[in-house]
């Protein structure tokens, strides 16, 4: 009989190589997009609801900032410098980016079963009860436990599976629908949005949304312990915790 | 050698030789049917070639969306931005009796078209969208002649790759390649909404590219060009747009 082997247990990284490339990059897209999309906006800081709208017509909505056109009412007399050139071009450059980027991430995640194994919520865990438990915790601001290092609780699955098939998929589709070209290939695209302007609506909407999970992400990592947080993500390794003071 | 790391040589193997006979496919594809743009130059050409490689390959044939006459906008918006020069001046007082088009480059019979010519082509009409690269828009009703009409009489060459065209107005140009400018709802717009075309909007004679953005639908036209290189117009990057840093490409 030989005896139990005394080789140490491999260490699996908290995070796969592919994971933190993929995250990384996406990062760097992200706010890339973010920037040159606001800086789009501030053309024409209105938003409408439909097929058409422009300043003509009545906004659904207007963020009260100066205008990069003197053709847009403002009620400001400053016209904003026009950035408009080559955020258009580092915003579609960024977005094939992000959209490769979440290709490759999106197969390996089935190939490798990673959305399976670490994001879809283990079946115990699919209750509210669960969802309270960890909301609970961190109202009392308890500190994360251990197992947090090395796993995700539900509320972090749930979270994460939604940006990644609910918000990603979203942005990118309302984005492609203010695309004439590709709204001439797939009419349905913006059609059943309820139009162009909706579907620009719609864009800054969910863009919204995902800074919002973005400030929260953030939040949520400092107040775990932002470097643990950061290094397993950049190395791939929980370091060991630190010494209660 | 054992199970994992031979099954990794494999996949290995497999997943590079996939991705080298891609790329010698998609180059070939590239070099025949021309998915590179003027613009592709510098550090946004990658993305500039992806998006106009993609949408070629998807929309050559397909046609802008139209919208039935309820929904044409009452409130147009003319984004009129500059006014028009001397010269304009000059063909509007006499009510653009005068006004011209001229067809040259790469055409067996470069021609110059008064507007009348220009109405007795077959006149067909449109109820599409103009959308800004600002985010507005609006919907009208276009009437004129497609410019595969115009392409056709003058018998543009085969060899011809782009359309290039010319406001009255200075410095402003664009240019378009074959699969726009044959495109039946590529349009010398000669009237908007049952009407003449206004001033504002780009009378007497506009070039409307109903699946690219408002800035590629230049008014004034006075001027177009066939040619099979983008390098000997302007700086050579296809067009007015690309030289004030915005993209040549504008399907998106």
């Amino acid at each position: 009989m030989p005896a139990p082997s005394s080789a140490p247990i491999p260490v699996t990284p908290r995070h796969t190589a592919l994971v933190r490339v993929t995250h990384w990059i996406t990062v760097i897209s992200f706010f890339a997009l973010l920037i040159t999309g606001a800086e789009i906006v501030i053309s024409h800081p209105r938003f409408y609801w439909g097929e058409v709208g422009n300043s003509g017509t009545a906004p659904l909505f207007k963020i009260p900032i100066p205008a990069s056109r003197d053709t847009v009412p403002t009620g400001y007399s400053y016209v904003m410098p026009d950035q408009n050139g080559w955020s258009r071009y580092l915003h579609f450059e960024a977005a094939w980016v992000l959209v490769l980027t979440g290709l490759v991430y999106g197969t390996a995640g089935l190939w490798t079963a990673h959305f399976w194994k670490n994001l879809v919520p283990p079946p115990a865990d699919r209750r509210l009860r669960a969802f309270r438990e960890v909301f609970a915790r961190y109202l009392r601001r308890a500190s994360p436990d251990e197992t947090e290092s090395h796993s995700y609780n539900v509320v972090q699955r749930t979270a994460y599976l939604s940006v990644i098939f609910v918000l990603f998929p979203l942005v990118i589709w309302t984005g492609l629908a203010l695309s004439p070209a590709f709204d001439s290939a797939m009419p349905a695209a913006v059609n059943v949005l309820g139009g162009r302007q909706s579907a620009r609506t719609l864009h800054f909407f969910v863009s919204g949304l995902l800074v919002f999970f973005l400030v929260v992400h953030i939040t949520m990592i400092v107040l775990a312990g932002f470097w643990r947080r950061m290094s397993a993500m950049i190395t791939g390794h929980v370091a060991a915790p630190s010494e209660p003071k | 050698m054992s199970d994992i790391s031979r099954r990794k040589l494999i996949t290995t193997g497999l997943a590079v030789t996939a991705g080298v006979a891609g790329l010698a496919t998609a180059s070939r594809a590239v070099l025949r049917c021309g998915l590179i743009p003027p613009d592709s130059g510098g550090i946004y050409g990658p993305g500039e070639t992806l998006t106009y490689a993609a949408q070629r390959l998807l929309t050559r044939h397909s046609l802008a969306r139209e919208f039935p006459r309820r929904m044409i906008s009452k409130a147009p918006f003319a984004n009129a931005i500059a006014p028009p020069s001397e010269a304009f001046k000059r063909h509007q007082a006499v009510g653009f009796s005068d006004w011209r088009l001229s067809v040259d480059g790469m055409v067996a019979h470069p021609t110059s078209f008064s507007l009348s010519d220009l109405k007795s082509l077959p006149i067909h009409n449109q109820i599409t969208e103009v959308a800004c690269e600002e985010g507005w828009s609006y919907i009208a009703e276009w009437i004129g002649t497609p410019l595969v009409n115009v392409l056709n009489a003058v018998g543009v060459l085969p060899q011809a790759r782009f359309i290039v065209y010319f406001s009255i107005e200075p410095d402003w140009w664009e240019s378009i390649d074959m699969a726009d400018a044959l495109h039946p709802q590529t349009f010398l717009t000669l009237g908007m909404n049952d009407g003449d075309l206004p001033v504002s909007f780009g009378g007497p004679l506009r070039l409307r590219v109903p699946r690219q953005l408002g800035y590629k639908s230049v008014k004034y036209i006075t001027r177009i060009a066939a040619t099979d290189s983008l390098k000997r117009f302007g700086k050579g990057l296809g067009s007015a747009s690309p030289e004030a840093g915005y993209a040549w490409y504008a399907g998106i």
